[in-house]
């Protein structure tokens, strides 16, 4: 478990651009090539986790849960919110928006709405994300995501109202098409 | 079975008002409380050491109003137990004849008396549900492994209408319908104009036809209580032609005058379409439960509603 406490982060990159990288990201045979040949190796594992770390921490206040919800909370960390909630926000934002734990920063959530609403990913808030594997903290959430471990994490969300442009985003598709319930 | 299932689900209208475990080792209060209640009230929520202070544990709260006569709906939060902790709590309160349980994800402890504890949060509030109703319906743990007998409930969940992000609120209900909860108990509806945009979303995801909605209205008692409610309840929002009309009577009429307001709200929410019940919040202060109801034209349990 990481030693950082969750603190709202706001992220350093525009919505926009993060779609764009999403696209370029997405699972495909040479990130699957790639992703399997760094697991393989004892030293480029850990390098390339650092990396991921290094980068995910300064522009989203990434915690390494190993886990990542970023495509679909419009790049806003939802680990950042002081419990965590990866499902949509608490109860006690303020009025202003505020983090009821920290008043002075806005809550991930009111962030994450404002982001998916300017292009048209408010679907994406809909899904419904499953309990976190704890025992996946600090791994790299690139390497699970290339190599299909990340399916689980969430499924698919009540309908939205009927009449809507709003599509949705694009994460691991396959997860859209599971509900919960079953198993 | 949950009485209060079938009030909802024969189309009565149903109150529900809230009981907050002592500091103690002991049920008196409950059982004097749930005197008072019992003619009319549906149920009563037993609160989850709420606003992180140590408190009598919900399940033996629910067991005491359970002894007195009125039905419990047990609160769990998400703050200070895992999800293993989470599900034996479930099978504790169906096997000792608890049926309704209100899922919630709780205040952070820095709220409480101990803000040094860890904060725990291994569920949300909808991962709760969706785990609970999992336990209920496959009769199996989040493991996998099947549960002899499985657990009965009635699952219950909360939403904040007038917190932001306002285009998000009626949709995270519908998240919690989806993953389960079958009845709703809104925050304190001060501001009607509010709530009433609220419910036109909460209609136009057609959720008042798959979870009965329990507005929730609170009888103000005092001014310090307004006070505190205004500032330091996570959540609340306390307009301010409210807060001027409770201010402007004498310091010896604001309980009279709350209850006045209570009664008028709970009028004006009986003409919302889709809205299946009322929660109050009394603040210590049951003794006005009869009066308020009266007077807002709502009789006692036994006379039907």
């Amino acid at each position: 478990m990481t030693a950082r406490r969750p603190v709202p982060a706001r992220p350093r990159l525009g919505v926009r651009l993060a779609y764009r990288l999403q696209r370029l990201l997405r699972p495909r045979a040479a990130w699957r090539w790639l992703s399997a040949r760094v697991e393989a190796s004892a030293l480029a594992r850990p390098l390339f986790t650092g990396a991921e770390r290094q980068v995910k921490e300064s522009l989203f206040g990434c915690r390494m849960c190993g886990q990542c919800a970023l495509p679909v909370t419009g790049y806003v960390c939802p680990m950042g919110c002081p419990k965590e909630l990866r499902n949509g926000p608490c109860g006690g934002v303020g009025r202003d928006g505020s983090c009821e734990v920290y008043p002075d920063l806005r809550c991930v959530w009111v962030e994450a709405y404002e982001r998916a609403s300017a292009q048209g990913r408010v679907a994406d808030l809909r899904l419904l994300h499953l309990p976190i594997d704890h025992r996946r903290w600090g791994e790299s959430s690139w390497l699970n995501y290339w190599q299909g471990r990340d399916d689980g994490l969430w499924v698919a969300g009540p309908p939205g109202p009927a009449v809507t442009g709003d599509t949705g985003g694009m994460g691991p598709s396959r997860n859209r098409e599971r509900v919960l319930g079953g198993s | 079975m949950s009485g209060l299932s079938d009030r909802l689900t024969s189309g009565g209208f149903a109150v529900t008002a809230e009981i907050s475990p002592p500091r103690g080792a002991g049920t008196g209060a409950i059982t004097e409380t749930a005197g008072l209640l019992r003619d009319w009230v549906d149920a009563v929520n037993v609160t989850d050491n709420q606003g992180s202070n140590v408190r009598l544990a919900s399940w033996a709260g629910s067991l005491a109003a359970l002894a007195a006569g009125l039905e419990p709906v047990m609160q769990m939060t998400c703050r200070d137990r895992n999800r293993i902790a989470l599900q034996s709590d479930l099978l504790g309160a169906s096997a000792l004849g608890i049926r309704n349980v209100l899922a919630m994800t709780g205040d952070h402890p820095k709220f409480g008396d101990h803000p040094e504890a860890k904060p725990v949060f291994d569920l949300d509030s909808i991962q709760l549900l969706w785990t609970l109703r999992h336990m209920r319906d496959q009769g199996a743990a989040l493991s996998g492994k099947k549960l002899d007998p499985p657990p009965e409930c009635f699952l219950g969940a909360v939403e904040n209408p007038s917190a932001p992000p306002a285009g998000f609120r009626a949709d995270r209900l519908g998240k919690k319908v989806e993953a389960g909860a079958q009845f709703v108990q809104t925050q304190y509806v001060f501001d009607m104009a509010g709530f009433g945009q609220w419910m036109a979303q909460v209609r136009d995801l057609g959720l008042h036809e798959r979870c009965y909605i329990l507005a929730g209205v609170g009888a103000v008692r005092s001014r310090r209580g307004l006070d505190f409610m205004r500032d330091n309840v996570p959540g609340v929002t306390v307009p301010d032609d409210v807060y001027r009309r409770l201010m402007a009577v004498p310091a010896d009429q604001t309980a009279a005058e709350g209850a006045r307001l209570a009664a008028e709200t709970i009028k004006q929410l009986t003409t919302i379409e889709g809205v299946a019940g009322v929660h109050l919040f009394m603040a210590g202060n049951e003794r006005a439960v009869p009066d308020v109801l009266g007077e807002a034209g709502i009789g006692a349990v036994r006379d039907g509603r």
